[in-house]
């Protein structure tokens, strides 16, 4: 069976205390802006990222990995579902689309 | 209404003072998230895509002025100034910080309410007719029930670790506005050829992955079986539903595997062995219970304010047409307050809002509101001749939509735009449509339709039973909303069928746009409603209206 090619990605989490979405960035810190993120291009970093970020439980929840694309502004979403967690919801300015 | 009585409060206090310890322990470091969660979730906290969403119970949806006030400061204080009411006459909160939630928690305590079992795999807050109390054509109020049931199922020590959560709706009326049978239990109260209350118990109902109209598995259950049979069917589901696979998890899927006649008999069987223990202590706690639901003293007075303005002020009289029920006092009516003012978010009410529909109830509402499953607030009992004021101070509020029952009176779950589960967004879908059919002046020709959105499978904004439903999903990285017909949520409850491929965002108003003018060029009359054209005509008129171009092929 061969296996789908790795496509990069960025490692997503929620914000333990805000709820609010965050990205790993490459100093191990986190991010509230997806673009400044650590892209990530290689699938076992990749895998060690996410480690790294499941023992942050004292900052955050639920991390995964997410696919994203390079861009001229940083790492950005490529599914909707991402890119709304970039922004917040459509019927309120409320969420991240507030804060900039 | 019922008050907590001092067990009431000291257990919600409890609990609140637990989750207190238990935030500040996962803040510190002590808890773990796989730890903390289960304990969040117990108390209704979720984790959202872009927050912390924590879902308030309104047992059975019925408030009071005070309770509304509660949740209007909680909007203020420690949220985005406003709530959205769900299908399960919750009240969810979108924005709360993990450490403001004990205090929240304690805000709901101090006006006799919480958050326990509004999520997990337990038997979630029970919900009934929206009308209760108030409706002409009940039998009798079901709101004691509900509450006993509530008594009942909140923290049973055996029915905490369910196979899936357990959802009941109770109605007191033949015309079934609780949707009693798309749930895992439904009690539609009847009674028999004595003239004995009871109630008939449908099982194994459900929307989701699995659409299915429950079952009947006893016609007829005395009022004082109803705690021990309930308990009978949820220790049988206990046991006998699969733990091996969420998806095959509900009791409904436990009756469509093992046919209602064998679970009837597990049921049965346990019944028995259960009847002798429970002693009649439940009936005497109902009727202490039914004291705190007497309905209040009408008033009399006579109609002529009411009359007057129907005769004086157009707007008035078309929002009597669409918003006003029936009551059973002749001088009264239902005043359902649509939530749902074109282009607005389904069932989201701002604090200012929360707080005009407090004081209406408070000055001219006996003190009662309903929060209905189809995210609408009711005044139950408005004395008909206060109708103009009340009409007047909703318009102040944004509150006066005359769209009940109507095309823009849509049910939209959160979907993708809160939802961490959600394949689509529903709420955009929902103002476009109600946007869109309000330009075209068109929804009081159109008449009673139901439309209603999930932004997923799970089907929270229920739609296989909507009229025209709409359910959105994710194909291949684009959102995409498939076409369900001819599902009824009432007594005569259907699923509705798929009218075929999905349709992109852009292209989905257009589709519902099409849909309705096939209806309107052949319905026999505006007294055929839409269900009644697609039942007498059935999907092909309106797929050869949703796909065009593959007419004539």
């Amino acid at each position: 069976m061969s296996r789908r090619p790795f496509t990069p990605k960025v490692v997503a989490a929620n914000d333990l205390l805000d709820g609010d979405a965050v990205w790993l960035t490459a100093n191990d810190s986190w991010t509230r802006d997806m673009g400044a993120a650590e892209l990530i291009e290689d699938e076992a970093i990749a895998e060690d990222r996410l480690i790294f970020a499941n023992a942050q439980a004292d900052r955050v929840v639920g991390a995964y990995l997410v696919d994203a694309e390079a861009t001229e502004f940083g790492p950005a979403p490529v599914h909707f579902r991402e890119a709304f967690r970039t922004r917040g919801p459509s019927n309120y300015a409320h969420g991240k689309q507030a804060e900039s | 209404m019922y008050h907590y009585n001092d067990f009431d409060k000291a257990f919600v206090q409890e609990r609140v003072n637990q989750f207190r310890a238990q935030v500040e322990r996962r803040i510190d470091g002590s808890l773990t998230e796989d730890e903390f969660k289960p304990l969040r979730l117990m108390n209704g906290l979720y984790l959202q895509l872009h927050a912390y969403m924590l879902r308030v119970a309104i047992p059975y949806g019925t408030l009071n002025s005070r309770q509304m006030r509660q949740l209007a400061m909680i909007a203020d204080r420690w949220d985005k100034g406003y709530g959205h009411f769900t299908t399960r006459q919750n009240i969810q909160y979108n924005w709360p910080k993990l450490r403001d939630v004990p205090d929240m928690l304690q805000a709901l305590a101090d006006v006799g309410m919480h958050a326990i079992q509004t999520s997990g795999n337990t038997i979630r807050n029970v919900t009934a007719d929206h009308f209760a109390g108030a409706a002409a054509d009940e039998i009798a109020d079901p709101r004691p029930v509900a509450e006993l049931i509530r008594q009942w199922s909140t923290d049973h020590p055996e029915f905490q670790f369910l196979p899936r959560k357990f959802k009941i709706a109770v109605t007191g009326s033949p015309n079934d506005r609780a949707v009693t049978k798309a749930h895992d239990i439904g009690l539609r109260m009847v009674r028999n050829a004595a003239g004995e209350p009871g109630f008939e118990v449908i099982v194994g109902g459900g929307l989701g992955r699995t659409p299915l109209i429950g079952k009947v598995i006893r016609d007829f259950v005395p009022q004082a079986d109803l705690l021990p049979y309930l308990e009978a069917i949820v220790s049988v589901y206990n046991l006998l539903g699969r733990r091996d696979n969420k998806y095959k998890a509900r009791i409904k899927i436990t009756v469509q595997e093992n046919g209602i006649d064998d679970i009837r008999a597990r049921v049965d069987a346990q019944f028995e062995r259960l009847k002798g223990e429970w002693g009649g202590f439940d009936q005497h706690l109902l009727a202490r219970i039914e004291q705190s639901f007497a309905a209040p003293e009408f008033k009399t007075g006579g109609l002529e304010k009411f009359n007057a303005g129907r005769e004086a002020n157009p707007a008035f009289r078309a929002w009597t047409d669409t918003n006003l029920s029936a009551h059973r006092h002749p001088e009264h009516a239902i005043v359902t307050v649509s939530v749902k003012k074109h282009g607005a978010t389904p069932g989201d009410a701002t604090s200012d809002q929360m707080r005009a529909l407090a004081d209406l109830a408070e000055r001219l509402g006996y003190d009662e509101l309903r929060i209905s499953h189809e995210q609408n607030v009711i005044l139950p009992h408005v004395h008909k001749s206060d109708l103009p004021e009340v009409y007047a101070t909703l318009r102040e509020h944004g509150l006066a939509t005359a769209n009940v029952g109507l095309i823009s009176d849509i049910i939209a779950c959160p979907g993708m735009d809160y939802c961490a589960l959600a394949t689509a967004r529903s709420i955009p879908i929902a103002q476009e449509i109600a946007t869109r059919f309000d330009e075209l002046k068109l929804e009081h020709e159109i008449g009673p339709l139901k439309i209603k959105i999930s932004g997923c499978i799970n089907a929270c904004g229920h739609h296989h039973v909507g009229h025209i439903g709409i359910l959105g999903l994710d194909r291949a990285g684009v959102e995409n909303y498939q076409i369900t017909l001819g599902g009824d949520g009432t007594e005569t409850a259907a699923i509705g069928e798929r009218a075929g491929p999905g349709f992109s965002a852009d292209e989905i108003i257009p589709a519902i746009e099409r849909l309705i003018e096939a209806y309107l060029t052949h319905r026999e009359g505006a007294e055929e409603t839409f269900l009644q054209a697609y039942r007498r005509l059935g999907m092909a008129p309106f797929k050869a209206a949703l796909y065009p171009e593959k007419e004539g092929v």
